[in-house]
């Protein structure tokens, strides 16, 4: 049974990855998963000087999912490279590094410095946060602004780049066509959709940003759609993610045309999901005489 | 190691308004320690994360945890629900703690205020035998401020098992009338370090208090969260120094905290 996927000439050894920001650099979830029986793991959102991310709270629950602007705090990419990689590495893990910025120098800063190391196989081109005011997302809502981040990036990117799609746009198929034209070897979606809550109690935000990012078992159902549009608009490997918790959505995404899928949110609901979406996918590939993960790919009847 | 397993409720009851008392046998009590907590993952799948409970005791024998919390929301009503001998999921053991060796021939205040006050149970434990085990000189003095709304003081009776107790109510029915402040006042104490748990208000005053007597003192924050693990940086806190994991100035209070020697956060 092959379970093999490959993302622009990198080979994974199942379609399970991590979604950027809900599984730190790895580290955090060691105890409760193997690493290296991962497809990826992603990391969280890294940036070329550490970042402070935004004052709390940063998380709030609501109605099948939760609200979250983190701000991409991280550590910045020296810290990376010196600490989180070796530690990846030791693990076994396919490391795909989430890259995040406020100008397009940033991107290009953290995509050279990351050019030396080989041990990273795929960049993930953060240009769809909705929680940073300059940089992020504003690449990521208007076509032209996406092409020329994604021609930069691509420029000076050893690695392969997948850009991560923001939701938030009128048309999303457009940023994958855009973003393929312009050079990206792989395309993820979706990022969180922009959300807000308000404590009727308190009357104030539930979040010190306001606004926050929705994702969970809520928005599954538009990701679904947008996975499916973007897979059969665009030529390269979609991945897909937005509320997948269990094997039965990563195979529902599969089947919308995604080459793989991360495992975000769920991560916070079942620390071990990533592993038991894995075990769920190989028994239904089981049961149902599928020999080849690539025949489910795509394979939705009409 | 951190690790979800499933426990089992071994008993359940209301002991104020809104306010449980639940033991759970898990194996996870035998690593247990003052000022950690678990998470408790709800049931119901509409409300997704895992609840945050510090643990109130542990047992002897170290075959189960007991947590008291208060209902605030969904999820708590949910738990307070659970009848014994249902299974329930749990992922622990969290947080780093209250740091005991500091307590070392110490005359020690431990300061709770309302849904803080829990916590202290197991802190009290552990002091006193430590205490009990100690060469001369080394032994603890210990001595608890509680505050509570009203004469409902619950826990109350279990901390007095292990030290001299004194109480602050807002409506004045018991003890000092005020805050835990106004009964470190009232009753004259002049501790040598603090431990608190509570509302943040309270921890900021605490704040003050400490500096004031050039003392250390242990606080436990609380903040919003999502993964538990440090994972997903939801629950920070600003800190005076960048953080050494971090390298910014917050440190996760579900891993680098909860506890943090007052002079190292920004409350």
């Amino acid at each position: 049974m092959n379970c093999k996927v490959d993302i622009a000439g990198v080979t994974l050894k199942n379609p399970v990855m991590t979604a950027s920001g809900t599984f730190g650099s790895g580290q955090e979830y060691s105890d409760f998963v193997a690493l290296n029986k991962l497809g990826a793991v992603v990391t969280k959102g890294v940036s070329n000087v550490p970042w402070e991310g935004n004052p709390t709270p940063r998380v709030a629950e609501v109605y099948g999912g939760m609200l979250n602007a983190i701000g991409l705090q991280n550590p910045g990419v020296d810290v990376f490279i010196e600490r989180d990689l070796p530690f990846l590495v030791k693990a076994d893990a396919t490391v795909i590094v989430n890259v995040c910025g406020h100008t397009i120098a940033d991107y290009i800063d953290v995509v050279e410095r990351l050019g030396d190391h080989p041990e990273v196989a795929l960049l993930e081109i953060n240009v769809s946060c909705p929680n940073v005011k300059e940089g992020g997302i504003t690449f990521g809502q208007d076509p032209e602004a996406l092409t020329s981040i994604t021609k930069e990036v691509k420029a000076h990117a050893k690695q392969p780049i997948i850009m991560k799609l923001s939701p938030n746009v009128a048309d999303i198929r457009e940023m994958g066509l855009a973003a393929e034209a312009a050079g990206a070897d792989a395309l993820s979606l979706i990022n969180t959709l922009m959300g807000m809550k308000i404590d009727i109690h308190t009357r104030r935000f539930a979040l010190a940003n306001r606004t926050g990012g929705l994702s969970g078992p809520a928005i599954k159902p538009i990701a679904v759609r947008m996975v499916y549009d973007v897979a059969h608009a665009v030529k390269i490997p979609v991945i897909g993610m937005g509320g997948i918790t269990t094997w039965q959505d990563a195979i529902e995404f599969l089947l919308a045309g995604a080459q793989a899928v991360a495992v975000g949110t769920a991560n916070f609901v079942n620390p071990t999901a990533t592993e038991d979406i894995i075990t769920g996918i190989w028994d239904y590939m089981n049961d149902h005489g599928i020999t080849d993960i690539k025949d489910l790919i795509g394979n939705v009847q009409y | 190691m951190k690790r979800k397993e499933e426990a089992r409720v071994l008993s359940q009851r209301p002991i104020s308004a809104n306010i449980y008392d639940m033991w759970i046998e898990t194996k996870l009590a035998e690593e247990a320690k003052a000022g950690q907590f678990i998470a408790i993952y709800p049931r119901d799948r509409a409300i997704l994360l895992p609840r945050p409970i510090s643990i109130c005791e542990v047992a002897d024998d170290k075959r189960s945890i007991r947590v008291v919390y208060r209902v605030s929301g969904e999820g708590t009503m949910e738990f307070s629900h659970y009848e014994p001998g249902e299974p329930i999921q749990i992922m622990g053991m969290l947080g780093n703690g209250f740091n005991l060796k500091v307590a070392k021939g110490k005359k020690v205040l431990l300061i709770g205020g309302g849904i803080g006050i829990p916590p202290l149970v197991e802190l009290s434990r552990e002091l006193a035998i430590i205490s009990s085990k100690s060469l001369i000189g080394n032994d603890i003095e210990i001595s608890t401020v509680l505050g509570y709304r009203d004469s409902d003081t619950y826990l109350r009776s279990d901390l007095e098992a292990y030290s001299r107790v004194y109480v602050a109510t807002a409506d004045g029915s018991v003890g000092a009338p005020g805050t835990v402040l106004d009964a470190i006042e009232a009753f004259d104490l002049k501790p040598d370090m603090i431990y608190a748990v509570g509302p943040l208000p309270m921890l900021h005053n605490i704040k003050k208090l400490a500096l004031d007597m050039d003392i250390p003192a242990y606080v436990s924050l609380e903040e919003h969260m999502a993964c538990g693990v440090g994972a997903c940086l939801g629950c920070v806190v600003r800190t005076k120094e960048p953080n050494a994991h971090t390298h910014v100035n917050n440190a996760r209070i579900c891993l680098e905290g909860p506890v943090f020697e007052v002079r190292e956060v920004e409350i």
